[in-house]
């Protein structure tokens, strides 16, 4: 589904003479009709470039200034104060969460993406594996507004059972130490939600890609006497590993950059709040703290803060949707 | 367990005396159990991940369902009352989130079918690869970092006020390249034939384009466009930093605040008198109920209108 997963895979199928569509120029005739449409065509083309482009540049020319008044280390202070006049503020624990939330969230929703694109192309029955497929995508049409609603309120307080136990177990372990936050409002809750949110966008890529497995290969396994889970993990899996991980990747650029959900679930700590590792904790991710002060853009000093903040999650998410293209723009080059 | 390319390739002798000898060595009871085991595993994943999706429907239908059949739901706003108070409607919001999607889509939809016939029926060479990558790094922007930069641009440089038409700048950005995107995996979809056909009738290529590839493929791209709005429609993030919420009916794009469905959520989350609480879960229930019916019409044009091939 290119509408979740904004990738598409029917370039990758050469239709059935073996030739892919007409490119190029080679049809037109020069006319001025000709000239005119094309010219329109090059300029959206042109203006989506320019877009992602002044993006940067924006952020960028007006996150400046505002960096070079800063008195901490922006990198490495967990300091946030944009009010007075020694202007501080570090970006330490945005990073820390954001990266721990979205972490977390993949750790459950790639095994699960994987087993439920699994199911749908290899095991439903003819008549389940379409409605699944629909249903499932329908996790990406709840608006992250509801998430966070049902996050915070129905689904929050019946995790505080396993926040319990994971503390009693593992509390020695900083990751795991117990912190005094409600349940409902932990950076594990952000994780498990996020990993539902971003369940769609795993599952709809590797659906794809599964369902490309050369249909030789499989026979080839079951003709050797594989079992069906045989066949799947010697063709179906080995074939669709870069998909998966762009899926993966895909996904954790939207888990990166979910702010509403976040917003609402997270309890905010006041600033100054000692630094802690532990998942239990509250806290704010980049696009969170964004969100919660977004009413107090008075001063371009301020905004210049938050712009900065919101820089770096740009850089961020770049990074990892554009390493998610590498990856399948790699596998069109071998499978050609 | 043996994988295909460590274990010895089946000999002919084996074959000849009947013997399992295979890639996969015998099929012994190891095999067959774990081969059940990875069935159940992959149909216990999907009924695992049916239940938020029912879970997440059964609250917003049983906390916010009744608002929908109240009487002034579909025709009041909130004007004039108060958390304390039960009544008045969502009208005004409604009308926010549906004026902004339309203007949203009225901006988006030109610029994605156009970058997107570029793509598929001009491209070529660096600047093609370069718009195809733009656009890929476009469909990963959080719509955090898109209302950042539009209100770096009106705000900050331009100097005016946070209005709808701002939030609809910010939300075209996150359509676009829905619209891309899957407008150019339906025009991949068109037979070359049809082109050929036209072309060797002397057709010139824009008329080609506009007459027959276009309505070849309208029904995938209508499709796209729902789901491209239904995700506009649910964004709150632009709406936080652009587009203040306010209780009255406001229509104007370009002055005042106009109230949206996911800001009249946002407004009240924290409330905790009923009538307020169940207003959140009524406009809940409302904004999913929009997007449903977004995502359904455009799976249903995917489906009845498909290319027949």
């Amino acid at each position: 589904m290119p509408s979740i997963t904004g990738v598409s895979t029917v370039d990758e199928l050469p239709d059935p003479e073996g030739h892919g569509p007409l490119q190029g120029d080679g049809a037109s005739t020069g006319r001025l009709g000709d000239r005119l449409f094309g010219g329109a065509a090059r300029g959206a083309g042109l203006l989506v470039i320019a877009l992602v482009t002044l993006i940067a540049v924006f952020l960028l020319s007006q996150a400046l200034p505002a960096l070079a008044k800063n008195k901490v280390n922006f990198l490495t202070s967990t300091k946030w104060n944009v009010d007075g006049t020694p202007l501080q503020f570090g970006i330490a624990n945005l990073l820390w969460v954001t990266v721990l939330s979205s972490a977390i969230a993949m750790l459950i929703a790639v095994p699960f993406g994987v087993g439920v694109a699994l199911f749908i192309t290899q095991y439903a029955p003819r008549w389940l594996s379409r409605p699944a497929a629909s249903l499932v995508d329908l996790l990406a049409a709840v608006p992250s507004i509801v998430y966070g609603l049902w996050g915070l309120q129905v689904f929050g307080p019946h995790i505080g059972g396993v926040q319990a136990v994971l503390e009693k177990l593992f509390g020695w372990f900083p990751l795991f130490k117990s912190t005094g936050i409600g349940a409902a409002s932990t950076i594990l809750t952000v994780a498990v939600v996020l990993s539902i949110m971003v369940l769609p966008i795993v599952t709809a890529l590797s659906r794809d890609v599964f369902d490309q497995t050369p249909i030789t290969h499989k026979e080839g396994a079951l003709a050797l006497g594989a079992t069906k889970w045989e066949m799947i993990r010697t063709a179906v899996l080995p074939f669709g590993k870069p998909g998966v991980i762009s899926a993966s990747m895909l996904g954790l650029g939207r888990a990166l950059g979910e702010t509403v959900a976040v917003m609402i679930i997270l309890s905010a700590l006041a600033d100054g709040a000692s630094w802690s590792w532990s998942m239990f904790n509250g806290g704010e991710t980049f696009a969170s703290k964004i969100a919660n002060n977004a009413a107090e853009f008075d001063s371009p000093q301020k905004a210049g803060a938050f712009l900065a903040a919101g820089l770096v999650l740009f850089l961020l998410t770049f990074v990892v949707n554009a390493i998610a293209r590498i990856v399948i723009e790699r596998r069109k080059a071998f499978s050609e | 367990m043996t994988a295909m390319d460590t274990s010895p390739a089946p000999s002919l002798d084996a074959v000849g005396l009947g013997a399992p000898a295979s890639g996969f060595g015998h099929r012994s009871r190891g095999r067959a159990v774990r081969n059940q085991v990875a069935r159940a595993v992959m149909w216990t994943a999907f009924a695992i991940a049916m239940v938020p999706l029912a879970w997440i429907l059964w609250s917003v239908v049983s906390k916010g369902g009744q608002m929908l059949f109240g009487s002034s739901w579909w025709t009041n706003s909130q004007r004039g009352i108060t958390n304390r108070v039960v009544g008045g409607g969502a009208v005004h919001a409604i009308q926010g989130t549906l004026i902004q999607g339309l203007v949203t889509g009225l901006i988006a939809v030109p610029i994605g079918v156009m970058t997107a016939i570029y793509l598929v029926e001009f491209g070529r060479g660096r600047l093609a690869k370069a718009v195809s990558f733009m656009v890929d790094i476009l469909t990963g922007i959080p719509s955090i970092v898109a209302a950042l930069f539009i209100y770096a641009v009106w705000v900050t440089t331009f100097g005016f006020q946070r209005v709808a038409f701002a939030v609809c700048l910010a939300l075209v950005l996150l359509m676009i390249p829905v619209v891309v995107r899957s407008t150019e995996e339906m025009l991949k979809l068109v037979p070359n034939e049809l082109r050929e056909a036209a072309y060797a009738l002397g057709v010139p290529k824009w008329k080609t384009i506009m007459r027959v590839v276009l309505p070849t493929a309208f029904a995938g791209i209508i499709t796209g466009i729902l789901l491209g709005l239904a995700r506009v429609m649910g964004e709150t993030a632009p709406l936080l930093i652009l587009g203040p919420y306010t209780k009255n009916i406001a229509t104007n794009l370009f002055g005042g605040l106009m109230p949206t469905l996911p800001t009249m959520i946002n407004q009240d989350r924290t409330e905790v008198l009923q009538p307020a609480v169940d207003r959140v879960w009524g406009a809940a229930a409302t904004l999913i109920l929009i997007i449903l019916v977004l995502n359904v019409a455009g799976r249903l044009i995917a489906r009845f209108g498909k290319l027949k091939s």
